[in-house]
């Protein structure tokens, strides 16, 4: 066994939902301080690879195996996966009626702590964790007590995820689409976001159809799927290239 | 596996839909019963069983009559087998050998059947704070802390009781919000009522207890019949809580009950309901027939009643707890949440008449659909042309749980008049998987994650309940929804 293994190893991964096959032979290894940006066609299995490895039970997995630091996350429940370290930021956040970000963020935090038997937070103990990352994402600490995604605007609903994602102080982070919709300003204070939250013990996956947003968080790999597979694999400069060229190229 | 994973999410579903009701034991127990069937004879037993005054014997009689020329309402949005009302029994009571003079006479037996529903009789351990009359198929079984109601003048008994000791109340009050030939049910219940609670407070009182009766339907062939009447004089308070459970039967059990209040000038009600009949397996074989005619009359200055209520049990509801508005400036307030799983049928909502100027009334509706079950929000709000000044306020908001499921919502508004103000708003929303996905990526459990959402959508409601039960409500909700999505 591997004593530093990669924080994320896809191997041979093949997925389907309804009989239908997304992921074809999927192959992915992402290392600590790593940021890999996953870009492709509309349809490629991109957000489909993102719910697989959350856990989403939709996907049925007919081959292959995820590995989390060395261990196979196949047979864990998806607030398992959460626990452990594993974040997706939805690229349609869903509205959730009658629940305050503010209970909703206190519960989430609370159940991870809980998970490694760490202290649970109570809700004035939790105020002064919360506000402190509001300012990362420039939000009011009004927004704590509005509904969770009820009425927000689609930048609003993005920054919400990454304060999700700063709170669970997650390990591996997979950011669906997070880009698309935003203002530039948005993209500022969301990528401002990411580089702090960013540390060397961390991995984070893009997935993007801009290369816009790599030109403020800056990708150690990028990768073209197509097709549910990885066809392609270069540096930043491959992003740059796509947004000339297209895709079409890479047939 | 991923597919393992969702297998897991499954039989957890699976496990908690298929919780068991706590609640569905039955109680064996010397009893004395009547014949099945319903005729003027099976009136006469009744009246003469209970001792009851000629007057009394008369208004049973008089609205038997009105029930045979009346035809049962089809208007809901309800489908169940036709009632056969010769095949009901409508008296069972258990066998008392003498007059109770105090709990220790009592059979044990029935004690623990309600000190098994969590509601303790015995001195030593009921609640400090609520007074329960208990009521078991067609009788009262015991009420507590009467002593200490009445040094404050607060009369707190079974029906049955007042109609011995309070005879010219009784005449004076019942059936003047409900009268006898108000619908189909209130005349059944008008017909052949068994018992249930009566209860006075005096002018100038606050109660100083929470009032409450637990209803049980013990026998598997009885229907149950009681029959609430509360009076609230001039400038009085009071808060009572009704509670209702019954044994789990593969056959269906009618319950029929009337409820009258009557606030005078000043006066204040609050009644609350938490209903946890048994509603039928998972199939929809058995459960309660909730037939159930509520209304309150606010008839001074001022008067104001409030009606919360929680609906979680019976196959089938049809209930519309109501305010006839007389006064000036009284109000009616009306919170509701109803929850359906299965194949439980809920048709259920609020009439606001407004008579009296500047009468305000609020309908808070919340509805939670989950399983193949129907759920209907029906509402009436009826502004007289001399209620000057009238406000309404309703909400109706529904929320969906999986696929399966039905909800309705038909209001209905009739103003007569220019100057009144009238607010209605409603909304649909659904739990989904996508919803509980959010959740468990977050690391939150399926349980936790519903349990949120239930709670928040009912808040509003639970705000009024007294505060002994609000916790109970929230959970008695998470219990049943738990599982529900998937």
């Amino acid at each position: 066994m591997n004593s530093n293994p990669p924080i994320l190893e896809i191997k041979n991964l093949r997925t389907s939902i309804n009989e239908n096959e997304i992921l074809k032979d999927l192959n992915l290894t992402i290392n600590k301080g790593e940021i890999h940006a996953i870009m492709g066609p509309n349809g490629s299995g991109k957000s489909t690879f993102s719910k697989v490895v959350a856990g989403h039970p939709a996907y049925e997995v007919i081959g292959g195996d995820i590995l989390f630091k060395g261990s196979t996350i196949l047979n864990l429940d998806p607030e398992e996966r959460s626990h452990l370290g594993i974040f997706l930021a939805f690229q349609y956040p869903i509205e959730i009626p009658g629940v305050s970000n503010e209970d909703f963020l206190r519960l989430a935090y609370n159940s991870k702590q809980k998970f490694y038997n760490k202290p649970e937070l109570d809700p004035i103990e939790f105020f002064s964790v919360i506000t402190q990352k509001l300012e990362l994402v420039d939000m009011s600490p009004s927004f704590l007590s509005r509904n969770i995604n009820e009425g927000f605007s689609g930048g609003e609903k993005k920054r919400n995820e990454i304060l999700q994602m700063i709170v669970l102080d997650s390990e591996l982070s997979i950011l669906d689409e997070t880009d698309s919709g935003l203002d530039i300003d948005a993209l500022k204070i969301i990528s401002k976001g990411i580089n702090t939250f960013m540390t060397s013990n961390k991995a984070i996956i893009l997935i993007t159809h801009y290369q816009r947003l790599l030109d403020y968080v800056k990708p150690t790999y990028v990768h073209v799927m197509q097709n549910g597979k990885i066809i392609k694999t270069g540096s930043a400069e491959l992003a740059k290239e796509l947004e000339i060229k297209g895709y079409e190229w890479l047939k | 596996m991923v597919n393992q994973s969702k297998k897991t999410l499954d039989t957890n579903i699976t496990k908690l839909v298929n919780q068991p009701y706590k609640y569905g034991f039955s109680t064996s127990i010397e009893k004395d019963i009547i014949e099945k069937g319903l005729n003027e004879n099976v009136i006469h037993i009744i009246s003469q069983k209970k001792n009851e005054p000629e007057f009394l014997l008369q208004f049973r009689l008089k609205a038997y009559k009105k029930w045979k020329e009346m035809k049962c309402p089809e208007w809901a949005q309800l489908k169940f087998s036709e009632i056969n009302y010769q095949d009901i029994i409508y008296y069972s009571a258990p066998k008392i050998k003498k007059k109770l003079d105090s709990l220790d006479e009592v059979d044990p037996e029935l004690l623990a059947t309600f000190e098994k529903l969590g509601i303790s009789l015995t001195e030593q351990k009921r609640l400090t704070n609520v007074a329960v009359d208990a009521v078991f198929d067609s009788v009262s079984i015991a009420t507590t802390f009467k002593d200490e109601l009445a040094e404050y003048g607060v009369i707190f008994s079974s029906l049955s009781e007042a109609v011995q000791e309070y005879p010219e109340l009784i005449e004076k009050y019942l059936g003047t919000v409900v009268p006898i030939g108000d619908n189909y049910f209130a005349a059944l219940n008008s017909a052949v009522f068994t018992d249930g609670s009566f209860c006075y407070i005096p002018k100038d009182v606050t109660c100083p207890l929470e009032l409450s009766t637990y209803f049980r339907i013990n026998d598997q062939n009885s229907g149950q019949f009681e029959r609430t009447l509360i009076i609230a004089d001039e400038n009085s308070q009071v808060s009572y809580l009704e509670g209702c459970t019954a044994p789990q039967y593969d056959s269906n059990q009618l319950h029929a009950a009337v409820v009258e209040l009557v606030a005078l000038k000043d006066a204040n009600i609050k009644y609350s309901t938490v209903q946890n009949w048994y509603a039928g397996n998972e199939f929809g074989q058995g459960g309660i027939y909730n037939f159930v005619t509520k209304r309150g009359l606010c008839a001074g200055l001022n008067a104001k009643i409030s009606w919360t209520q929680v609906e979680t049990g019976s196959s089938i509801t049809w209930k519309y707890p109501s305010c006839i508005l007389v006064g000036n400036n009284t109000q009616g307030e009306f919170y509701s949440v109803a929850l359906t799983n299965n194949y439980q049928q809920a048709d259920t909502g609020s009439k606001m008449v407004h008579i009296g100027k500047n009468s305000r009334s609020r309908i808070v509706s919340k509805g939670i659909s989950a399983g193949q079950s129907k759920n209907t929000y029906r509402g009436f709000v009826n502004v007289n042309n001399k209620a000057i000044g009238a406000r309404n306020y309703s909400q109706c908001d529904s929320l969906l749980i999986g696929n399966g499921s039905n909800a309705n919502t038909f209001p209905f508004i009739s103003v007569q008049n220019s100057t009144t103000k009238l607010e209605h708003e409603a909304s649909t929303s659904k739990i989904g998987e996508e919803q509980i996905f959010y959740f468990l990526q977050r690391g939150i459990s399926l349980e936790k994650g519903i349990e949120l959402m239930i709670s928040g959508f009912c808040r509003e409601v639970f705000t009024e309940l007294p505060l002994e039960f609000a916790a109970e409500a929230d959970r008695l909700l998470s219990l049943k929804l738990e599982g529900s999505v998937g």
